[in-house]
Parts: C-alpha cells; structure tokens; sequence
C-alpha cells in the first residue's frame, strides 16, 4: 500500500501516488488540461507549454505533465493569466502548422483543432512560417509533412526509444528541426511508433486507398481482403465502440459492402505459420541448429535485423508471416480451386502496421512471378475508406468471413497481442512433441502482457525451451546484446516491434496508449478463450490445405517460407 | 566547517555566470548532496555577445581558474572535473591548459557554438552525449547532474576568485567587459561595488554624448539610459555603450533576434516561435506593443528555461525607452 499524497485541485482535494505528476491527478479525476507534446509512452518534455498550471506560494507557473504533486500542493488550473498564455502558445503552434485537415490521420479526431475551439483562437494570426516545407517518404510506408509539424520531438523520441535513432535534430536556418538522419547506418525500420506519436498528423501511412478503391472499380480485377488478427479489437474505436470490441463480423460485411469478392482472415494463415514455425523450432532444438531462432512475422523487426544487426540473420525463422502466406495461397490454392486467374487477383491486406506496406514490396516473397500482396491498407485507412462511404461499422450487421479462409483458430487470433506468437507455437509443439497423443496446456499468461520482456522456461518430457517474448525494438536491441554474452540462454526470441504486439501498432487508431493496449489485448483473449479450437493443429482448414495442397517440402517451401538478406540504407534524404 | 567554505562564506563571493548565486551556499549543496560519484564542471561557454572576460582570465590567469577548480574537487570530493568550453577559446587556450593540467582528472569539452549550450543542465546533457536540450528543474544538477551524480558547475571567473579566496588575496573585485562606443574597450577588474557610472568614469571611458547602454550581457542585458548608472553592472558583467544619435535600433533589436533563434535549443514553443515572430516585426518595422507584449508575457512565464525567459527583457527595454 503506497502513502497518499493529498493535494487540491482548484480548490477540491484529490489523492495521488508518490511519483505522479499533476495531470495524472487531474486526468484520473477528469480536469481537462490542455496537452499536445504528453505521451504516457515518453517521458515528459514539458515544450508545447500548455499544461501550465499555478501552484499556490510558488512563484511562477508550472507545466503539469512534469511536475510532481506534493503534499498539501494547492493547484489552479484555469485563469485569466493562464488561459492568455495557452491562447498564445497555440496561435504561435498554429503559426507553424500548416493545416490540411481535409486529408490527415487526425481526421476527426483532432486534439489540436479541438483546443484551438476551445480556446477560441486565430489559427490564421500569424502567416505560416513552414510554407515549403517538404513532404518526405519513408520508404513506402510513412510520409512526413514536415509543414505540418510543430517540433515536439515526439517522433524522435520515439523512434529513439525503438532503438532506431533514424530521426535527428539538423539547424535549417537557426531551428532545430527533426530530420530523416544522414549517417548510413541508421535507417527507418517503418514500424510508424513516430506516426502515433505525432499529435499533429505530420506522419501519416502512405496512403493506398486510392489505389484500392481504383482496383474495386476495374472490371478485370478479382480484389480480395483479408484482415490481420489484431485489427478485429481496434477498428471499432474509430466508430465509437469501446476499446477491445470484436468487430470481427462488422468487418466483413464492411468489406462486402465496399465491393470486396472475398473477405478472408489471416489468421487462419497465422495457424499455418505456427504450424511451420514449430516444426522448424523443434528441428532446430533437436539437430541442435542456429539457436536461440527469433520469429519474423513483425516486418519491421526484420529489417531491423537485416540493417542493424545482419550477424543475427540466420537466427530469423524462415517461415513467412501470416499476411505474406495468405497471399499465396490465395494465388495459388484459391485460385486454382475457383478457377480464377491469380493475374487477376488483387489481395489487399488490412494490417495495424505501416511495416507491412513494406513487407509486400520484397522480391524473394514473388510467388511464380506475383506478390502475394497488392496493397496494406492500416487499421486506420479502412477506417477512413469506411466513412468515405457512409458506412457506420458500429451499425452493421456482421457477416461471416468467406472460405477457404473464414475460421481460425483460437491460437491465429491471439497472434494481434505481445506473446501471442510464442503461446500459438508453444500449443502446437506440445502437440506434435507428445505425437499428437495430447492437447497440452493452452494457456500461457506469464507470456502475455505489456511487459517490455517476459521470459519462461517450457517443459516438454525431456525437452526444455526456454523462451523470450519482447515488445518494443529497443528492448531487442538489448536482448541481442544479451544474446552475444550468452548464446545458451534462450531457445526461441518473439520480438514484436510495437510496444503491446499488433495491437499497438504503428497502423493502430489513434490515440494509442498504454491502457488502450491492454484493452486491445484483452479483446484478443476474449476472443480465443471462447473458441472451440484453440489449437492450429486442429484446425478443419489446417488439416485440409496440408491434405490437399502444401503436401510436399517443395510447394511448402515456396508459399511458406522465405530468405533475408543484408540491407544498405534504403532512406536517403 | 571546512575552511575554504567558511572563507567563500565570509567573501559574499556569488556566482560569475550572470545568475548571482551565493558561491558557499552552491558548494556545500554538492558537499551535502549525497552520491557516489561526484564532479565539478567549469563553465567557460561564455556564448553572449559582448561578454568577453572569461576568455581574458582563462588567457591570463589560467593557473589560478585551475587551482580554484582543484580546490572544488577536494572539497567535495569529486573524482573528475570538466573545463567546458567555447570552440574558440578551446583552440587558443587547450594546449595551455593541458600543459597546466598535467595528470589532473579534468577534461576540456568543445562546446558546439550554440548559446543554449552554455545553459547548466543543457552542460551535463551534451557532455554525457545527448541532445542539446535543457532538462526540467527539480532535480537540480547539485543533486542529479551529470551522469546522474552531484555536480558543482561554475563559470571561470568563479574558479578563479575562489582560488583568491583561498590565498586571502580577494578584495571584492569582479571582472568587467566593456565595449560599444567607447574609447577604452577590455576587461578591467575593479571593485564589485562601483556603479556602472563609477566605472565607465574610472575607466576613462564615459561618452561625451547622448547615449543608452546595455549591461550584464550582449542579448540578455539590462537596457539602461544615460541617467540610470547608479547601480552596479549585473549578470555576467558587461556594458555595452551606444550613441543614442548614431544607434540603429531595429538592426540591434534584429541582430538580439538573430542570435536566440540561433542559440537556443527550439524545443519549447514561446523561445522558438515567440522569438521568430518577434523578428518579423521587428524586420517589417512594425513596432506594436499591443501586438509584442503578448509574445513578451509569453516568453517570461511560460518558456522551459531562462534563456527564453530573460529574452523579453531587452526588447521590451529598447522599445519602452528608447524606440518611443
């Protein structure tokens, strides 16, 4: 039990913890305080300058995101003196942000906009002064318009606490602005934690809806979905449904209505990869091969590893990742049960992750000449393709997915979630450890969770598997340099780059926090805890692509599993 | 009580930076602070225009500011101590310094040429490797400062007097920098109580015109008026003289603009944008208090550090009582 502290609040005591700051204590009670540089993922920098609050016998004014409550602090958090001086940071902020609000990821949402409301300001006081400022593409995943940034560092934090480092601080005439860095061993990795740190739409996805909705329309085109295990507990909140709601039917009626031929699931591919994944780990366990094996389903881990650490490379399982297989199968399998020309056929992908509009563009994916994807769309671009046309997801009626590729299993779905990964494939190697004699544990919560790392040990008879699960890249970073110090130390590496998994991903609606991470999580869970299979091995779609389709190591091989290879700096600004 | 510590109380000795904060009181912080690890870091930034005697001392005295700086590391116990300084007085000075360092734990720093570099907490950011950004107050550096270890940080003539004091050879002297429109520009050591007045006179420097001066500092300084030299020069002690005939008030106000957009770190938003549209005021030659007082207010209460927060001041002077 930790002491309270008793502070007061524009005249109303509050009670906080040690070590909280007073917009905590204002927010868990409801006090608006202005905010715009506050993240709960970063550490306060207290620069945008509008949570000023008084404290009473102090001289001066303190910003409350990085001021801690004392006992008996006395706080006010509205005045005539205090309104003025927000009023005036926001018009010089406004003064340099270059509103295009018609076309931002904000949409709606807009904090900025919203103060800008309610405090009754001229966004127009000041001519802008980032007129002509560029507008810069992170390979095909990101764009920054740098005319829309207000310079709160967010991003490079961020992308600092990745273990990227790929935004610096260069002078352009007398400011200090966030730049693309120009030191060749430091590039993007694409994971987009800098677009949901951005509170002013400065970084956005490269958008493919245009491309898309271009491809619906053309008669010649057969355009297929399918929607990542994640996305299914986050699109809701773009329609005002609570944090971690399974919209998973919604989904696919939105896509129906939108003109889609098929609606698919990747899970259902994410049983497959588990099913693949297991099979190399326990191939790697027993002919004692490269260890500890990391998983590769997160694109932007991948990168990472291939850019930042290539000597770990051989360690990537080679299996492909949910998206990339579904894909192919759909091209390949699907196409040839349904008859239809996989020229024809456009897979687009809606993914939590600007990582993935990378992933599809790699050569060795090209299965017989074709990608397996077409286009990703974000969580968030499917939001904003929805309300183009007028659907309300929160008032549809949900509708099955389509087969092949309709029912995952339990096991798919918790894939969107930090650990879900490692839990998957630790069900199915029970299974085939045992020979198929059991279904063994199902549940593993010490591997779920937001914490940065979480390590366990598994018991299989006389098999011991000691595995990592990590979110966040910088916590991989220090875990490769664990991993140079002991090699023996672990067996099997998860690593989501997103803090959370999926779940909080770089695509994910915004805001994204740490506590919308866990609901978003939740709604995972929720999910697989009431699904009859559980299991990817007991899978009917499972069992029956690996009957009639991936029957030998070649064709398995060719849909299944891929190559990395070292990567030069691809971002040169 | 240490002697050292009894005598710098005794002296009244305060800080030579421009802050002008008792000299004792900032040692035995660090003394009382507790921590395994201990330094002492010797601020030779001196990045504001027309300050120039802490590149005078470090080029005369350099013996004595070494000596003050060992002293500091005795007493509180620090195992390493930095000279962080100025590129330019880094180049004229290192090779001095080093021959009078020896084997000693203090390291020179080149500070890069911005003037927010010169700030305590942006120091101990920069020297550790990290952006050049202030840190939030609480902590202060004589608690959690560089590495995160106590830290006593004074600037050279700090050090310097110090070493004096410990000599019993300090007579309440400070170092001025004068310069502008007058006949005997430099660094003079007079006493710490003489008025600006007082020492233009003594100086032989005091115009025979109309004039208007800046004091404590190049672009934080105090504006004053050729009738209000009966007080001391504060800050960083420095007078600059203009003639009031002869001074172009909006190059001067530009080239104070000029300065903090390139000097300061652009992290909070009254420093960065207030300053620039300050600037284009100033450049358009569009003087409007209504307008200007706004970014002023803004700029003193609501800036993350003092450099934001002391750059209203000169303005505000300028215009109050020169420009109209």
């Amino acid at each position: 039990m930790s002491k309270e502290i008793k502070i007061k609040i524009n005249g109303i005591e509050y009670f906080g913890e040690p070590g909280e700051t007073i917009l905590q204590v204002a927010r868990k009670n409801l006090i608006k305080i202005p905010t715009l540089c506050e993240h709960s993922d970063l550490e306060p920098k207290a620069s945008c300058r509008l949570c000023l609050v008084a404290i009473t016998g102090r001289k001066g004014l303190f910003t409350s995101c990085s001021t801690l409550i004392e006992e008996g602090m006395e706080i006010t958090t509205e005045s005539e003196e205090i309104r003025r001086l927000r009023k005036k940071n926001l018009e010089l902020l406004f003064a340099q942000h270059i509103e295009r609000c018609n076309f931002c990821v904000q949409e709606l949402n807009c904090e900025f906009l919203k103060l800008a409301k309610e405090y009754e300001i001229d966004i127009k006081k000041y001519e802008d002064r980032k007129i002509g400022y560029p507008k810069l593409r992170f390979g095909p995943s990101i764009c920054f318009d740098s005319s829309k940034c207000i310079d709160c560092r967010n991003c490079l934090e961020a992308c600092e606490k990745q273990g990227v480092g790929f935004l610096d601080l260069e002078n352009h005439n007398s400011f200090l602005e966030v730049t693309p860095s120009k030191n060749p061993k430091r590039d993007c990795v694409y994971c987009g934690q800098c677009v949901l740190h951005c509170p002013t739409g400065a970084l956005m996805e490269i958008d493919s809806i245009v491309q898309v909705e271009s491809a619906l329309v053309d008669k010649d085109k057969y355009v297929v979905f399918q929607i990542a295990p994640s996305i299914r507990t986050t699109l809701g909140e773009e329609f005002g449904l609570p944090y971690g709601t399974d919209v998973t039917g919604k989904i696919f009626a939105g896509l129906k209505k939108i003109g889609a031929k098929k609606a698919f699931d990747v899970s259902v591919a994410a049983d497959v990869t588990t099913i693949e994944e297991a099979e190399e780990l326990i191939e790697r366990l027993t002919q004692k091969k490269t260890l500890p094996m990391f998983t590769s389903c997160c694109p932007a881990w991948v990168k990472y590893v291939e850019f930042y650490a290539p000597e770990f490379i051989p360690n990537l399982t080679t299996v492909r990742s949910p998206q990339i297989i579904l894909g192919g199968l759909s091209k390949t399998y699907f196409a040839e049960k349904d008859k239809i020309d996989p020229q024809k056929i456009i897979v687009v992908s809606i993914m939590p992750c600007t990582a993935k509009k990378y992933e599809i563009t790699r050569d060795e994916l090209k299965i017989d000449g074709l990608f397996p994807i077409d286009y990703v769309l974000t969580t968030r671009e499917l939001a904003r393709m929805f309300k183009r046309n007028n659907l309300d997801l929160a008032l549809l009626e949900p509708e099955k997915g389509d087969t092949p590729w309709d029912e995952p299993t339990g096991a798919g779905i918790i894939y969107g979630a930090s650990g879900g990964v490692t839990e998957s494939a630790l069900r199915t190697a029970i299974f085939k450890l045992t020979n198929g004699q059991k279904i063994g544990q199902l549940e593993f919560k010490n591997l779920r969770g937001m914490n940065e790392v979480k390590e366990a040990m598994i018991e299989i008879g006389e098999i011991k598997i000691k595995v990592a699960i990590v979110n966040g890249l910088g916590n991989a970073k220090e875990i490769l340099e664990i991993i140079k110090k002991e090699p023996n130390r672990y067996d099997y590496i998860e690593v989501m780059a997103c803090p959370g998994g999926c779940i909080g991903g770089g695509g994910q609606p915004l805001p994204t926090t740490d506590e919308i991470r866990k609901l978003r999580a939740q709604g995972l869970y929720n999910i697989d805890e009431i699904k009859n299979i559980r299991l990817a091995d007991e899978s009917l779609i499972i069992k029956k692509i690996y009957q009639e389709f991936l029957t030998n190591p070649e064709i398995r091989h060719k849909v299944c599993h891929t190559h990395y290879s070292i990567k030069q700096k691809e971002n040169n600004f | 009580m240490n002697d050292l510590i009894l005598k710098l109380k005794e002296s009244k000795l305060t800080g030579r930076g421009g802050a002008g904060f008792p000299v004792a009181l900032k040692w035995e912080s660090v003394i009382n602070a507790l921590g395994e690890k201990k330094y002492v870091i010797c601020n030779a930034s001196e990045g504001e225009p027309n300050v120039f005697k802490d590149g005078f001392i470090l080029e005369n005295y350099a013996e004595e500011v070494i000596n003050g700086i060992v002293l500091a590391m005795e007493i509180i116990k620090a195992s390493e101590a930095y000279l962080y300084m100025n590129p330019d007085y880094y180049d004229r000075f290192e090779e001095n310094l080093k021959k009078i360092i020896e084997q000693r734990p203090i390291k020179l720093f080149k500070k890069p040429h911005y003037y927010i570099a010169g700030e305590e907490t942006v120091i101990c950011n920069l020297i550790e490797g990290k952006r050049m950004e202030p840190r939030q107050r609480p902590p202060f550096i004589s608690t959690v400062g560089l590495f995160g270890c106590p830290t006593l940080m004074n600037n050279v003539e700090t050090f310097y007097y110090a070493s004096k004091i410990n000599k019993g050879d300090y007579k309440q002297t400070r170092f001025y920098s004068l310069n502008g429109q007058i006949k005997n520009p430099g660094v003079y050591e007079l006493p710490e109580n003489l008025t600006i007045s007082e020492i233009l006179k003594q100086t032989n420097n005091f115009p025979d015109f109309e004039f208007f001066l800046q004091v404590g500092g190049g672009a934080v300084g105090e504006i004053l008026l050729d009738k209000e030299l009966d007080n001391q020069a504060k800050g960083a002690g420095s007078i600059t003289v203009y003639e009031k005939e002869k001074a172009d008030l909006y190059q001067i106000m530009e080239n104070w603009a000029d300065f903090f957009l390139e000097g300061n770190c652009d992290k909070c938003t009254p420093c960065r944008e207030g300053i620039y549209r300050l600037k284009q005021m100033i450049k358009e030659k569009n003087i409007d208090l209504l307008e200007m007082e706004p970014i002023f207010e803004n700029l003193e209460k609501a800036s993350f550090c003092a450099l934001g927060r002391g750059a209203a001041a000169p303005f505000r002077g300028l215009i109050k009582k020169i420009l109209k």
